[in-house]
This record gives C-alpha cells, structure tokens and sequence, in this order.
C-alpha cells in the first residue's frame, strides 16, 4: 500500500492565552494509517488533536499559528478564513469519556445526518444500520434501537460515539484516549475496531497507554512539554528510538 | 476503659441533643402550617361549594363568590407565563450560550440577582409608568400579566441558566465534533435537557406571582368585578378574541383582601375559604413542580 498523506502540520503552535502548549510541531498524517500520540499529562498531545477539528475555537483566548494543511484538498484548516464547522464536517472525533446524548441509540448515530439536513427516513435507516455494523455494535442493539443510549454499558457506550461518528462519512476520525474509561475487555474491542477502522478512514489517537500505541498504530508521535521529540514507525519508535528522552519515556524511566 | 465509655455516653449526649432540636425546629414550620390550614378550613369550610366558585362577588356574603376572582387570576397568570418563559429562556440561554464572559455579562448577572430581591410593589410603580401611563394598556389583564412577568421573569432566568450549567460540557462538545452549529445544540441538546430544570423555576415563579398583591393593586386592578372579561371564542369570523386582555380584572388575593376589610362575620368566612382555593392552588403548582422535576431526573442522566 502506498503512503501517502492525509494532513501534514507546519510550524504548528498553540497558544491558551499565554501559555504556549505546542511549539512548532511538524508532522505528516498517513492516509488510512492509525497515528498514535504518546507522552506524559500536559505534553500538549490532546490540545494537539484537537487542532484539527477547531474544538479550541469553542473557547476564548485561544490562538493557533502555523498550518495543518488537510490534503489533497490543500486547505489549511486552521486558517481564520475557514469555518470550524465545515472542518468538523471532515474530521469526527471521539472522546475520552464515552459521551452519548441522553437520546435514543438510533437519534445518537442519526444526529451528525440530521445537523446536515438529511432527514428522510429510509436514508436514516439505512446509515444507522451500516455505521453501528461498522462500529461492531449492531448486533447487541439491533432490537433497541430506540431504547436509551445510557442504558448501554460504559464499552458499548464508547462504540455508540464511534458510531455517530462514522455516520457523517468522515475523512478522518480523532481518538482522545478512547479507552481510558474502560475495562481491559471492553478496550481490547475498542482497539480492534479501529485496527479495522483504518481500512476506510485516518485516524489519529491519542493514548496514555504505550502498549496500546504500539498495538494498533502504524505512526507514533513522542511529545513532551509542547514538543514532538520524536515521530516515526511504531515498531522503530518502540524498538530503536532515536532520542534518549523517548527511550526514556518508554521504558519507564520519567512520565 | 471506663474512661472510653464516659467519653462515648457524653458524645452521644450532644449527638442526641441536637437530633430533639433539630426535629423541634422542623416540626415548628410543619405545625404552623397545619394549624393554618385547620384554622381556614375551620372558619372556611362551610362556604366551600359550587355556588361560591360560580358566583360574582355580593354585597350578600352569603351570595359572594370568587367566579371573577379565579378566572382573573387564571388569566393574568396565563398572561405571566406568556411573557415570562420565552423572555427568561431567551435570556438565560443568550447568558450561558452565546455571552462571551466579560464585563457586560457579570453586570447583567449581578443585576438579575438583584432584580429577584426587588420589594414587588416597586414592580408595581414600574408597570404603573410603563404599562398603564406609557403603553396605555389600561388597569387591565394584559397589564397585570406583564407586571407579573416582569416579577418572576429573573427567577425564570436564574432557573434556566441553573439547569443549562447543568448539562455536561462533554454534550456540548459532543455536538460540535459533528459539525453542529450553536442554535443546533441549542435546540436539540441545550433545550430539551434543561426543561424539567427551568418549568420547575417557572412553576414556582408563578405560583409565587399567584400570591402577589401589592403590585396588582399599585396597577389599579379592582375589587369588586361582577362580570367576566370578553370571551376569547367568538361565534364570528375570525372566532378568536383578544378583547379580554384589555378588560378590567380583580385576582384572588386581592378578593380576600376585600372581604377580610368588611367588618362583618360572614365576610371574613368567605375570606377564609377563597383562602383555602388559593392554597390548594399553589400547593397543586409546586406538586407538579415536583412531578416534572422527577420525570426529567429519570428520564436524564450524565
């Protein structure tokens, strides 16, 4: 499979009033590859992925420099000039704690089609169906679909949110420490998903847990107080690494 | 050893003194209440019937009634609520929504915290220049609805932007990912989630209001009303009457506050059992506060 990239970060930087949590940080995203972001608390991987779909715009005195061009379309989608809307039309995200609507399963996965318009029935159904397939869940809600989400189980719950996020066709999803409310079991179908997840779409995670990274991703990206320390395969990141904080980091030794 | 059970038997002591005061304190408000309500049904009772309900009020005490006296009420507060909930929504959702934190808002939220302490006959004055003088809505329903309004409209407020803090940011941003603009959260996420929470404000603003004397009588309302506004069903095209927002009204309190002014005995019967209605009513109001509260709690968990 050939590589190619589905966003590239230049000269990324990130400012919470003036605190300066990402400094300069380059990086290119694989399509169709899992990134995985690792690093100790407050290293500024989560406030990373959260560049890309603008959630820092729904809070004040946040500011970005640099640019995340989002290809092939070649748009930077951090530009002032682009709408953080259209961006999250692209980019979903799943979050940390599972966070469904207190709706019905079905109104979950159905709400991303419904704020683009789409309200006919028959193709909510359908779109419903295929994304709970998608996100390995349909089996156990097929027949209550219209009970409540939060009657579903924490793992299931977390699958639900996948779900409505696979339901809008988007070109990228971003994990933020998808499984850190979980259980080992319910995190080990979590982390098969998206291992199958990849074959459709790119998807950037971040994780606390290393042995996760090095599970599931293709990439992996060392960041430490606002820096990428370093960026490479996984199983080089892990196996052979090519700065003595990553080597470090992974083996114990701080974080 | 003894020593330990000394210790113990004179902590309990304490521990118990307060479990008898603290039950004597509650039993105060409870019994204050009860002895209330038994010495209004006892003077009231007897002039509790159908005729009393369906009549107009009388120079007769026996013939009086608070036929006027409920259906102003009902109506002035139908008006209240109809100014007052999408006016405090509007504004609570704008405060916790849409405001950007800075200057303005915290003036505007230190101002609606003392808007709900304001004495309500200075509501009074206010309508009276506004509505009566300025806007020339008469000494009518419409007025006293509004002014109402205008009381319970910062409990409305509050209650809103308390049940909006309520939902979980995690919500919020759950709908954004989606590419979901503001009023799109708002009206499918902010709206729905924060009902049980701000009905339960409007309720009890309103059953407040329902109390309410003195600005009703700083507007002009009157005290003796023997008839009933317009109808708001016509047999004529176009069916429907806004006549009767213009009409002159009297509410309950302000019928009992008449009545216990009279010097005869009989009077102040018909003053205790209009009592006992207006009771029941604010009681039956904070009950379904209650009712709607429990509902959404169930229905809604984070």
């Amino acid at each position: 499979m050939t590589e190619t990239s589905k966003a590239e970060t230049k000269n990324l930087s990130f400012f919470y009033g003036n605190f300066q949590a990402l400094k300069n940080i380059n990086l290119s995203i694989l399509e169709k590859k899992v990134t995985a972001l690792i690093g100790p608390s407050g290293c500024g991987k989560t406030t990373f992925l959260r560049c890309f779909n603008r959630m820092h715009d729904l809070y004040p005195h946040n500011r970005y420099e640099g640019e995340i061009i989002l290809l092939p379309e070649n748009t930077n989608i951090i530009s002032p000039d682009i709408d953080p809307i259209e961006v999250r039309m692209h980019i979903s995200m799943v979050f940390q704690k599972p966070n469904p609507f207190p709706k019905s399963i079905y109104e979950n996965v159905a709400y991303g089609l419904r704020v683009r318009g789409i309200n006919k029935k028959s193709a909510l159904d359908e779109k419903v169906e295929k994304s709970l397939r998608e996100a390995a869940l349909w089996d156990e809600v097929r027949n209550r679909l219209y009970g409540q989400a939060f009657d579903l189980s924490g793992g299931q719950q977390q699958r639900l949110c996948i779900a409505r996020a696979l339901a809008t066709d988007p070109e990228m999803i971003l994990f933020d420490e998808p499984t850190s409310a979980l259980d080992p079991i319910a995190t080990s179908k979590i982390e098969e998903l998206i291992i199958e997840l990849k074959s459709k779409v790119t998807i950037l995670i971040v994780t606390h847990n290393m042995q996760q990274a090095a599970r599931i991703s293709d990439k992996t990206g060392f960041f430490y107080l606002g820096e990428l320390i370093e960026y490479s395969t996984t199983d080089k990141l892990f196996t052979a690494p090519a700065v003595k904080q990553t080597e470090e980091y992974i083996t114990g030794r701080f974080g | 050893m003894s020593d330990i059970k000394k210790r113990i038997r004179y902590n309990k002591f304490w521990n118990y003194l307060f479990l008898i005061i603290g039950l004597l304190s509650t039993l105060v408000g409870l019994l204050l209440l009860c002895v209330l309500m038994i010495d209004l049904a006892l003077d009231g009772a007897s002039r509790l019937n159908y005729q009393f309900l369906t009549s107009y009020p009388s120079r007769f005490p026996e013939e009086a009634g608070i036929l006027s006296a409920w259906v102003g009420s009902f109506l002035v507060l139908l008006v209240t609520a109809l100014a007052a909930i999408p006016l405090g929504v509007a504004a609570g959702i704008y405060l916790e929504e849409y405001g950007r934190k800075n200057w303005l808002t915290d003036i505007i939220e230190i101002n609606t915290a003392n808007l709900a302490g304001v004495p309500s006959i200075v509501y009074g004055l206010l309508a009276l220049g506004l509505f009566v003088n300025f806007f020339k809505f008469g000494e009518s329903i419409l007025t006293g609805g509004l002014t109402l309004a205008l009381l319970i409209l910062p409990m409305v407020i509050m209650a809103t932007r308390e049940s909006i803090r309520a939902i979980p940011n995690s919500i919020r941003e759950a709908s954004y990912a989606l590419g979901a603009t503001k009023w799109q959260t708002v009206q499918w996420h902010i709206i729905p989630y924060s009902t049980g929470g701000i009905l339960t404000g409007v309720i009890i603003g309103i059953s407040r209001a329902i109390g309410e004397t003195a600005p009703i009588i700083t507007i002009g309302a009157l005290t003796f009303i023997a008839f009933l506004p317009a109808p708001p069903l016509t047999p004529e095209f176009p069916f429907l009457s806004f006549q009767w927002l213009m009409d002159p009204f009297t509410v309950m309190p302000i019928q009992m506050f008449n009545w216990v002014s009279r010097p005869q005995q009989a009077f102040q019967q018909n003053a205790a059992a209009a009592g006992i209605v207006l009771m029941l009513m604010t009681l039956i109001m904070n009950g379904l506060a209650i009712y709607i509260r429990y509902r959404f709690r169930k229905k809604i968990k984070w």
